[in-house]
């Protein structure tokens, strides 16, 4: 396996001194709110708010601002916060809609410059040099994932096979035949891109690949060292929601302990989802991003949704923004049954410390009688089959038990043929609540 | 004297049996004998074909999990207490006998050809050597099976 390069910096605001990156947040979230409130959304929460360009006199009064949520988003589709002229739209992207009806954002051409920067920044931090062939396997279309990263790999200089999603052995025979250096997709693609080359009798550790750059979708750190072992390489995080910018938003360095937010853009909180009080530094809470450059279409503290804590230390790598954990949740994707918070990375967690255990499963959540009842549907992989039922058995078990203890509730446990549950270039679809009106989510 | 079995697992959930039993006629291969172990959530099918790897090849192709494991085919007499006689063989040896399925009764109008797994297949044959039952080659298994 190759190692990454040496850490390089592809921006000098990343090292940007705390004291100075302060002076520059604050005289760029006045311009901020000030764009902001050209669109009749922003003018009228402003106001209701009693907070104007001018009242911003501290960081601390980011607090004043309204809040923004997706459903202010969806109320103002398709581009009713557009804050340019829209000739002045260089770009539109959307969110997948996977929670309801999609929304749109757009880019000027500015904006387009700082997001190809921005994912030239994290591409950069995770060791991308111009020399490296790039395999990207985003899906290239309104998702923002497939369009940024490839932006980003352009403006660093490497070279790019935009092979989108979709087919997956054909997948691997580029990979095996082109011998990209870096990967690029959703953690569960390419596990599952290692899965088909290893069913078509292929060695996934033999590829050329030596590191991937991993978003798109919730993973965990158990799922990081099942793609090293099964792909031969280092597997990097990053972070980005198309209402915010997209990727870019924050990503890892070579240390990989958290994710670097780039400050200089983008006024980061941490909040409790219920009281939106802030959460102390290593505390998990609701991330609240503020744009502080976007031009076409600023949000000021937009909710998330996402579940991360926030760690101000500094980074052996000299980068001075604030570095997010990984995203362990969403406030909206969380679950009650009987009566408990369940995520499902905490799922995900238990089938991974069970040996042999795949991560692909999906949760259903169903009210039959008066009692909620889950059923955790997990696809067993042709390695962990036995012809003993006392074996079958005893996997089941392991798993039931370390959900439990890891959940504290009883849920059951099905076992599926591999491939049973299908997968997806995007987002994984892990939760199924037959309990909700229209009985989808996540 | 091993026999290779195709162990099967199977969704609880209608067709689930019919899947792979439809894809070995297509291929014109016959189950000469099989067992079924079940859950409430998923069951474990265990065939015994003649021409197992292009069995397990189109069951594979066909999206199945396929394990082989080897099971040995044993003669005993056809008659009341020959089974008894058989275990007999193996009690206070320590054997784990997982489990024990037919492949023919009635064979040469007096025997029965059973199929065992067990962990240790030589232990096992070694413990049944001079018993008054035998264990089969696998060509004689499917002789007595008619295949």
């Amino acid at each position: 396996m190759m190692t990454p390069a040496e850490s390089r910096v592809w921006d000098p605001a990343e090292l940007l001194p705390r004291d100075r990156l302060a002076l520059l947040q604050l005289e760029r979230l006045r311009g901020s709110v000030a764009r902001a409130g050209i669109t009749p959304f922003y003018d009228a929460a402003l106001s209701r708010a009693g907070v104007a360009p001018a009242d911003i006199r501290t960081l601390d009064d980011l607090q004043r601002l309204p809040i923004t949520t997706k459903d202010d988003l969806r109320a103002h589709y398709p581009l009713g916060m557009l804050a340019v002229p829209r000739s002045e739209i260089a770009r539109i992207h959307g969110s997948s809609g996977t929670t309801g009806k999609p929304t749109f954002v757009a880019y000027s051409h500015a904006d387009m410059q700082v997001w190809s920067g921005l994912c030239a920044r994290f591409l950069v931090a995770g060791g991308l040099r111009p020399d490296h062939l790039v395999h990207v396997a985003f899906g290239y279309g309104l998702f923002t994932g497939g369009f940024g990263l490839h932006q980003g790999i352009e403006r660093v200089g490497a070279g790019i096979v935009p092979v989108a999603g979709g087919n997956t052995p054909r997948q691997v025979t580029l990979l095996a035949d082109l011998r990209p250096d870096v990967l690029v997709c959703t953690p569960s693609y390419a596990l599952h891109i290692a899965e088909v080359a290893r069913a078509t009798g292929g060695d996934p550790r033999a590829l050329w690949l030596s590191y991937g750059h991993f978003g798109g979708e919730p993973w965990t750190e158990e799922m990081r060292v099942e793609i090293e072992r099964e792909l031969g390489i280092q597997a990097f995080n990053n972070y980005g929601l198309s209402e915010v910018i997209g990727p870019g938003v924050s990503g890892e360095c070579l240390a990989r302990s958290g994710m670097h937010v780039a400050e200089d853009h983008f006024l980061v909180e941490c909040l409790d989802p219920w009281t939106l009080e802030p959460v102390p530094d290593g505390d998990v809470g609701e991330l609240v991003f503020t744009s502080l450059t976007k031009e076409a279409m600023p949000v000021l503290r937009y909710r998330t949704r996402d579940l991360a804590s926030l760690d101000r230390s500094p980074c052996p790598c000299g980068r001075t923004g604030v570095r997010m954990s990984r995203v362990v949740g969403r406030s909206d994707d969380m679950f009650i049954v009987r009566g408990v918070n369940v995520f499902p990375s905490q799922i995900e967690e238990a089938l991974l410390r069970v040996e042999g255990a795949a991560p692909h499963y999906v949760i259903e959540i169903a009210r039959p009688g008066t009692l909620d009842e889950a059923v955790v549907r997990v696809e067993i992989r042709p390695r962990d089959f036995s012809d003993e039922m006392r074996q079958m058995v005893a996997l089941r078990d392991r798993i039931d038990h370390e959900i439990h203890s890891i959940t504290g509730i009883r849920m059951t446990i099905e076992l599926v043929a591999p491939n049973a549950l299908g997968r997806s270039e995007g987002k994984a679809r892990r939760v199924i609540d037959h309990r909700r009106a229209g009985g989808a989510a996540g | 004297m091993k026999l290779t079995q195709l162990s099967l697992f199977l969704e609880n959930r209608p067709g689930a049996l019919r899947l792979p039993c439809q894809v070995l006629g297509q291929a014109g291969i016959d189950i000469l004998s099989l067992s079924l172990a079940d859950t409430q959530q998923f069951g474990i099918l265990r065939l015994i074909v003649k021409d197992v790897e292009r069995a397990r090849k189109v069951l594979e192709e066909a999206g199945c999990v396929v394990k082989a494991t080897d099971v040995l085919a044993v003669e005993v007499p056809d008659r009341a207490g020959g089974l008894a006689d058989m275990l007999g063989a193996f009690e206070g040896s320590g054997l784990a006998l997982e489990y024990i399925y037919p492949l023919v009764a009635g064979h040469r109008g007096k025997t029965a050809v059973l199929l065992l797994r067990v962990e240790e297949p030589e232990k096992a044959a070694a413990l049944l050597a001079g018993r008054t039952v035998r264990v089969l080659s696998r060509e004689e298994a499917f002789e007595a099976v008619g295949a």
